[in-house]
């Protein structure tokens, strides 16, 4: 007899063994601007590094928040004992006043209707837990954060169908590219419960436009399912367009059929920087989703002693206010900083406004048009130039050759010493380039809008600037 | 729309206790606001030793303030969600663990797997032990949460062995092997058995005779057990506390059996340190495709760092730990001889205990008839008419009705004799109204059947009851 479960001895918690050797290849020789100048620098971790004295400057002047007291005296022993799934009222108030101000008061949230998990890695499982039997699925537009492979799958056994998205619109979601997953679903004989979307997009950093919030809302009224808008980075949106949450297009239609289908997630591991407090919500309209995930929520609550510092640090609006000011204006400078280091790299990147990275076109660099090429340029990404970035592939994007970069964990110095490491790489790629092709030939192919060089099937999208690579295939392209 | 797992009751939040639960809520006791509420005695908490720990925060503010060596760690903390956990942390726990096993065994810090709370534990040793339909074996009385912890998203079953008070609730090779067959019978593939030791809610510690027909029947079986030391820590009266690696060992069990792969301790600071609210689970086992397995799966349950950070300083001060274990136990000790000494004089016995927050409590003989609706009926007055919330056996799924889990750690001194006295005043109404003689003609049969069962002091009640030496 088998003595475990299958959950404990496959490998569906997607931990991918190629990537598992890059981490750890990082691990073995991590960067440190004094010891270790020539280690591997860390641009794939999505942290928030950026806004921490403004953190630890409430903290010092409000210690009590963290010493277990209010108004001076000691809560200790009602913290200790405090254990209610339904959370601390105070800190569900603070923070659902916290996630109207990041949408610009444009919604209103209700506080009974959250509930607090252990991190959204939680609550996007008990949604999954709550709203789809083993066997149904979920659809997700690609490229999507790899972690939801483990995150909605592993224990729930509910399958994900990706909705593919391209470069040739700037990877939006489309009405066909939903139909499409949908049938692909029904092809496999899978019950489709819903579509969870990332907004804004991890790993694209962009916000979903108010057609694409519109097309999602129709089509899950159309098909009769739910939409989870996963909204962890709304909070890091530094630039236009601004934030659209999905509740805010539901305005107006509260107590239809379609509002209560809708389900946000929310986390302060990315706008505030916190992932090792674990602090995740789930927010719906429907009460049953509600009191289901609430119990759901035991098996996963915070810490009261987070939720009393939470309660504490989010209750206070000028903290608040002056907070997601100041990080969205330095996110936006790092923002500036990677994509310029990239384009004198030759580099281009998905136009973006938010989140923690950037999305990076290097396409044109891969030998051939596969993901066999995009392995290939990524080892040499780690093992060479000596960055930890995030291959397409991992993310499930259609493309080869995007990749995701991180550029709010590092410091600014370390960020420079990256985009010039790239730069030298790109450079000695291209001098090594066997059909002499020059950088500077097709930018003025691009500019001389000679139509045999750009790809009849492509949109043209402004943001990608094609550059040359050693054995570039030119038909292949074509074929996308 | 939702699912079936969203949709149904099978959480399992028994009715009758989240009715005790709401009317406690309505209707809260309190000394002075309202002194004729109900006393909470439904709630295994250990409220006795707080002082101790608010006097170590007030000396070791650093802890709180997030500084090491008055250096801040704000930054590090808030990065750290490795799902190995803190090194620090992990070493003091199983430190801690060994100390509350007296160093008769020793942890491995690379074996212990962190994580929300000894609920969020349970529920993954489920999914790696077993698969949806396959059943795991508990004795009985056993905790209700198990019904909702151990079943609802992972979709095992729980097959109850059936335990009397016959041998005081004592697992026996026989009932063991009856669930397994009935557990068979039903279709159902047992994948092991999970205890509760000490006992949750008996209050008494696995003995040794019990222990090695677990083992037995594990190697016989080749299944897993499962044990949930949550209450180690507040064993506060001999016997002492033998843990299941420690009987294990000195089974000498052979390695070829792999028994000890199959060996799972589940841990928490809930009940021990009365930190309910830090959520600090966690899972020891010496598999390593369990810890790797569970180590992943915590990612859905981890346990804050501001946490992991504040109790590995409070667990590194060994003086504060050992006097912490020692006093608190004394306190335990204390409070459960006054509830079951204020019991006595209400005619009321117990089960003896050496453990836990709570007693185990032998109302049999004031049932109307040996039956649940009977002890419904009782519990319901209790509620109702004494003001005491506790929990019906039938709740923890016991065979026999009658038997109840007070309560005594959690409310302090002056209420636990407010409760004690309104149960004294109860029996006493009881027994006035089945008339005198009835009561001294009980008294010389109790006294006669002492020496059939030492702990269980009958007394009377309406109808004829059954004796004692069921």
């Amino acid at each position: 007899m088998k003595p475990l479960s299958r959950k404990a001895t496959c490998n569906t918690h997607g931990q991918d063994s190629s990537y598992f050797l890059g981490w750890q290849k990082y691990e073995n020789n991590p960067f440190d601007e004094v010891r270790n100048p020539n280690g591997i620098i860390q641009m794939g971790l999505a942290e928030n590094q950026l806004s921490f004295d403004i953190l630890e400057s409430w903290l010092d002047m409000n210690p009590d928040a963290a010493g277990f007291k209010r108004d001076g005296n000691s809560i200790f022993r009602e913290l200790a004992l405090f254990q209610d799934y339904h959370g601390l009222p105070a800190c569900k108030k603070a923070l659902v006043e916290f996630m109207a101000e990041i949408r610009g008061n444009k919604v209103t949230f209700d506080p009974s209707r959250l509930v607090l998990t252990a991190g959204s890695t939680s609550a996007n499982e008990t949604l999954m837990f709550c709203l789809a039997e083993a066997g149904e699925a979920f659809l997700l537009p690609t490229p999507y954060y790899p972690g939801f492979d483990r995150d909605l799958k592993w224990r729930t056994g509910v399958e994900i169908v990706p909705i593919h998205c391209t470069s040739s619109n700037g990877f939006r979601i489309t009405a066909s590219a939903l139909e499409e997953a949908y049938q692909g679903a029904r092809k496999r004989n899978l019950r489709v419960k819903g579509v969870l979307v990332t907004n804004p997009s991890n790993p694209l950093g962009t916000t979903l436009s108010l057609s694409e919030l519109n097309l999602l809302l129709d089509f899950i009224t159309a098909k009769d399912i739910h939409l989870i808008s996963d909204e962890i980075y709304s909070g890091t949106v530094f630039s236009s367009p601004g934030f659209v949450s999905v509740m805010e297009v539901l305005n107006g239609y509260e107590n239809t059929e379609v509002w209560n289908r809708v389900h946000i997630v929310y986390s302060l591991s990315k706008d505030l920087g916190l992932p090792g407090f674990r602090i995740g919500a789930i927010y719906s309209n429907d009460e049953m989703v509600v009191a289901a995930a609430t119990k759901m929520s035991s098996f996963g609550l915070v810490s009261s002693q987070t939720q009393y510092l939470l309660s504490a640090l989010l209750s206070d609006k000028n903290f608040t206010k002056k907070y997601l000011f100041e990080n969205q204006e330095r996110l936006k400078q790092r923002h500036k900083m990677l994509v310029m280091g990239l384009q004198k790299a030759r580099i281009s990147c998905l136009k973006s406004n938010a989140g923690l990275f950037c999305w990076v076109d290097m396409r044109p660099l891969l030998h051939s048009n596969t993901f066999e090429s995009e392995m290939e340029l990524w080892k040499k990404i780690v093992y060479d130039v000596r960055l930890n970035i995030s291959p397409g592939s991992s993310c499930h994007c259609t493309e080869p050759g995007w990749f995701r970069v991180c550029f709010a964990n590092m410091s600014e110095a370390t960020l420079n010493l990256a985009m010039q490491r790239l730069k030298k790489f790109v450079v000695d790629s291209t001098t090594n380039n066997s059909n002499n092709r020059s950088l500077d030939h097709y930018y003025s192919a691009k500019n001389s809008k000679k139509k045999s060089l750009i790809p009849k099937w492509s949109l043209i999208p402004k943001w990608v600037f094609r550059l040359s690579s050693r054995d570039r295939d030119r038909e292949s392209s074509d074929e996308r | 729309m939702l699912s079936r797992k969203a949709s149904c009751d099978s959480h399992e939040q028994d009715s009758s206790y989240f009715l005790g639960w709401q009317e406690y809520e309505k209707n809260p006791y309190h000394e002075v606001q309202n002194p004729n509420g109900i006393i909470q005695m439904g709630l295994a908490e250990n409220q006795l030793s707080f002082d101790l720990l608010e006097s170590w925060l007030a000396s070791n503010t650093d802890a709180l303030g997030l500084k090491r060596n008055g250096r801040s760690v704000f930054r590090e903390l808030a990065l750290f969600q490795d799902y190995h956990g803190f090194p620090a942390f992990k070493n003091e726990l199983v430190e801690f663990m060994a100390k509350l096993r007296g160093y008769k065994v020793a942890f491995d810090p690379n074996k212990l797997v962190l994580m929300a709370g000894s609920t969020s534990a349970n529920e993954i040793l489920m999914f790696c032990l077993a698969e949806p339909g396959e059943a795991f074996l508990l004795p009985t009385p056993y905790y209700p949460g198990f019904d909702r912890d151990l079943k609802w998203r992972t979709g095992v079953e729980i097959v109850p062995i059936h335990c009397s008070s016959s041998n005081d609730f004592r697992i026996t090779a026989c009932a063991l092997e009856e669930a397994y067959q009935r557990a068979q019978k039903l279709n159902l593939k047992v994948k092991g058995v999970l205890v509760t030791n000490p006992s949750n809610p008996l209050g008494s510690t696995l003995n040794r005779d019990e222990l090695n027909h677990l083992i037995d029947f594990a190697i016989k079986k080749e299944v897993h057990i499962i044990s949930d030391e949550i209450y180690s820590g507040t064993v506060f009266d001999s016997p002492s506390f033998i843990s299941i690696t420690e009987a294990v060992m000195e089974k000498h069990v052979d390695h070829e059996s792999d028994l000890l792969g199959r060996i799972h301790i589940v841990y928490s600071l809930s009940k021990d340190l009365g930190l309910p609210g830090f959520r600090v689970g966690m899972i020891y086992s010496n598999n390593e495709t369990v810890v790797a397995a569970a180590t992943k799966m915590s990612s859905f349950g981890l346990v804050s760092s501001q946490t992991q950070f504040l109790l590995s300083n409070m667990l590194s001060d060994k003086k504060f730990t050992s006097k912490y274990i020692k006093e608190n136990q004394r306190r335990l000790k204390k409070r459960k001889d006054m509830l079951v000494s204020g019991l006595r004089s209400a005619g009321i016995g117990c089960a003896k205990s050496n453990a836990g927050l709570f007693c185990w409590v032998d109302m049999r003989y004031l049932l109307r008839s040996d039956t649940f609706e009977a002890e419904k009926e009782l519990w319901k007055r209790i509620l109702f008419e004494v003001g005491l919330n506790i929990s019906p056996g039938s709740s923890c799924h016991c065979s026999e009705p009658g038997w109840f889990r007070v309560c005594f750690a959690n409310m302090s001194q002056e209420i636990l004799k407010v409760a004690i006295r309104r149960i004294e005043a109860f029996a006493e109404s009881l027994s006035s109204a089945s008339g005198r003689e009835n009561l001294s003609h009980q008294r010389s049969a109790r006294n006669s059947r002492r020496s059939l069962s030492k702990w269980v002091f009958p007394i009377s009640s309406y109808n004829d009851h059954e004796p004692a030496d069921r």
